[in-house]
């Protein structure tokens, strides 16, 4: 049975005057303990996509199902991760992971000890009592991860969380998230632009068009690249093959829209 | 020069720019002073308008010798923080209705841009028919003249803050109420204190103006009182010492405005 399945889902941002398709009947599901990916352009939908599937906007057409049921009818099914790390300037670390629990109102003692141990898995023990401006960007986006596993949730949306940070701390980021997800069998989708970051992190790749946002094809990883870490994945030859492969799909595709444009010039 | 030497240059520096701000201020006042006595005893302002520094200082010091002024002042700084109180509390209450429901907002906008434009203190004879020649309508006139700006700019202060934090919080399954106490409210919480700062500006003006029109007591009637009876003295000895309230007021709020930055997570 998939674990999350999005049948024939579409969306629509209305406006006054006029009205865009943000996503046309997008379908695919998921296996549970899966990391998938989204590779596309951008303003191909894929925020409004994990928005949907967050349960923070309600899409105008189609079902979005989580073992069965629709999303939102219990809380705390969805971890979302965001480009930005979003942590709350005026409440220190461990008080930004626990920001969850508060929500709900589970923050026991038992969840505090399972934060701070979180917090020492990902190296920030240290720092719990320190404010977010006190610390580095890959620090900030380790501790957003933090915020979000703390909840355990059902599945991880991942809204190219290292697009913001430097290539060093993007690279040991990536082996943290996927060796973390990987050991508590978490599922989950990765948005992101970043072919290498696609190939490297995830057992799927669903390639999207833009305007509407739909999906054109999806690519499965080869599975001697699943089982190693994202660093190691990027000197595999089978790597190199499936990158050059995406790469040209997506060149194709721009002359292809070249092309179209052109004679309207 | 070693690296030490180099740092107490630096600090020296400092200490000097610090010195030179000061020594500047105080000639300022100083010079300001004198040329108000030495034009007033020389007769180049006329002494019976203008009173002069020296006079002014006689009758406060004979003022708070005698008690006279006590009653004065305590009414006075009574009605003005409880204005600026009610007016700032009121302001951040009615920014977060209009925060609550877009559609409250939408309805209500019109209100209060007028509101707003209108000189509030042309309402004074309204509220002195309303609430009575007493403090009541003071205090309301102190309320009225901060509420509408402190409603105005919190409630900006709401719409700005970056919706991606109500985002983190929804993904957690907040409800809107939650979204406000954990990210609106704290993130907007550098705007109301700058209101604050505002605030203690027009309360002050709101309760002046209010003795103006109705009171028997205060600063504000003193001032009044003494410009019927032609006693700037008087006047000038009251402008002063509001003067010297607001400022203290002022510097007050700067260090409540420090320690709620510090403990904003409370």
């Amino acid at each position: 049975m998939s674990f999350l399945t999005l049948d024939r889902v579409s969306h629509h941002y209305f406006s006054k005057d006029s009205y865009t398709k943000a996503l046309n009947s997008i379908s695919l599901s998921l296996r549970e303990g899966e990391f998938v990916a989204l590779l596309g352009p951008s303003g191909c939908g894929k925020s409004t996509l994990l928005s949907i599937i967050a349960g923070i906007i309600q899409q105008t057409e189609g079902k979005v199902l989580l073992q069965g049921h629709a999303i939102g009818e219990s809380e705390m099914d969805i971890g979302y991760m965001l480009q930005q790390d979003y942590l709350f300037p005026w409440k220190t670390i461990i008080d930004n992971v626990l920001l969850g629990p508060k929500i709900n109102n589970k923050k026991t003692e038992e969840l505090k000890n399972q934060a701070t141990q979180l917090l020492d898995e990902v190296g920030l023990k240290a720092v719990s009592g320190k404010y977010p401006n006190e610390l580095s960007g890959g620090m900030r986006q380790r501790v957003a991860l933090v915020r979000t596993l703390i909840n355990d949730p059902k599945i991880l949306l991942l809204d190219e969380p290292f697009s913001a940070l430097d290539y060093q701390t993007k690279l040991n980021l990536e082996d943290l998230v996927a060796d973390l997800l990987k050991s508590y069998h978490k599922t989950a989708i990765l948005v992101t632009h970043d072919i290498g970051e696609a190939i490297a992190m995830s057992d799927r790749i669903f390639m999207m068009n833009a305007n509407p946002g739909s999906i054109a094809k999806v690519y499965e990883v080869p599975i001697e690249l699943r089982n190693e870490v994202p660093f190691m994945v990027r000197r595999r030859p089978k790597y190199q093959i499936l990158f050059d492969k995406i790469w040209d799909e997506l060149e194709a595709k721009e002359s292809v829209k070249k092309a179209v444009e052109i004679p309207d010039e | 020069m070693n690296d030490r030497q180099l740092f107490e240059r630096y600090q020296q520096g400092l200490k000097r720019e610090k010195k030179i701000v000061l020594s500047w201020q105080l000639s300022i006042l100083i010079a300001f002073i004198a040329i108000w006595e030495i034009a007033s005893r020389l007769y180049w302002i006329d002494p019976l308008l203008f009173s002069s520094p020296s006079k002014v200082v006689s009758l406060i010091v004979t003022r708070f010798a005698n008690g006279s002024i006590f009653s004065h002042l305590q009414i006075t700084l009574f009605e003005t923080i409880i204005g600026f109180i009610i007016g700032t509390i009121g302001g951040i209450l009615i920014a977060t209705m209009l925060w609550s429901s877009g559609r409250f907002a939408k309805i209500m906008d019109p209100y209060l841009v007028v509101f707003n434009a209108m000189p509030k203190v042309a309402l004074g004879p309204i509220l002195i028919v309303a609430l009575g020649p007493g403090y009541l309508s003071i205090i309301a006139m102190g309320f009225i003249i901060s509420v509408i700006v402190t409603t105005l700019v919190v409630f900006s202060a709401f719409n700005e803050v970056d919706p991606n934090y109500e985002k983190v919080l929804q993904s957690f399954g907040a409800t809107r109420w939650q979204c406000f106490k954990e990210a609106i409210f704290p993130a907007a919480m550098p705007a109301m204190i700058s209101t604050l700062k505002v605030n203690v500006g027009l309360s002050w003006v709101g309760v002046i103006v209010g003795e103006y029109l109705v009171s028997k007591q205060g600063l504000g009637y003193l001032i009044i009182y003494g410009f019927q009876v032609f006693d700037f003295t008087l006047v000038m000895s009251s402008l002063v010492i509001i003067a010297i309230l607001a400022g203290i007021m002022y510097k007050l709020v700067e260090k409540l405005e420090r320690w709620l930055i510090r403990n904003r997570n409370i």
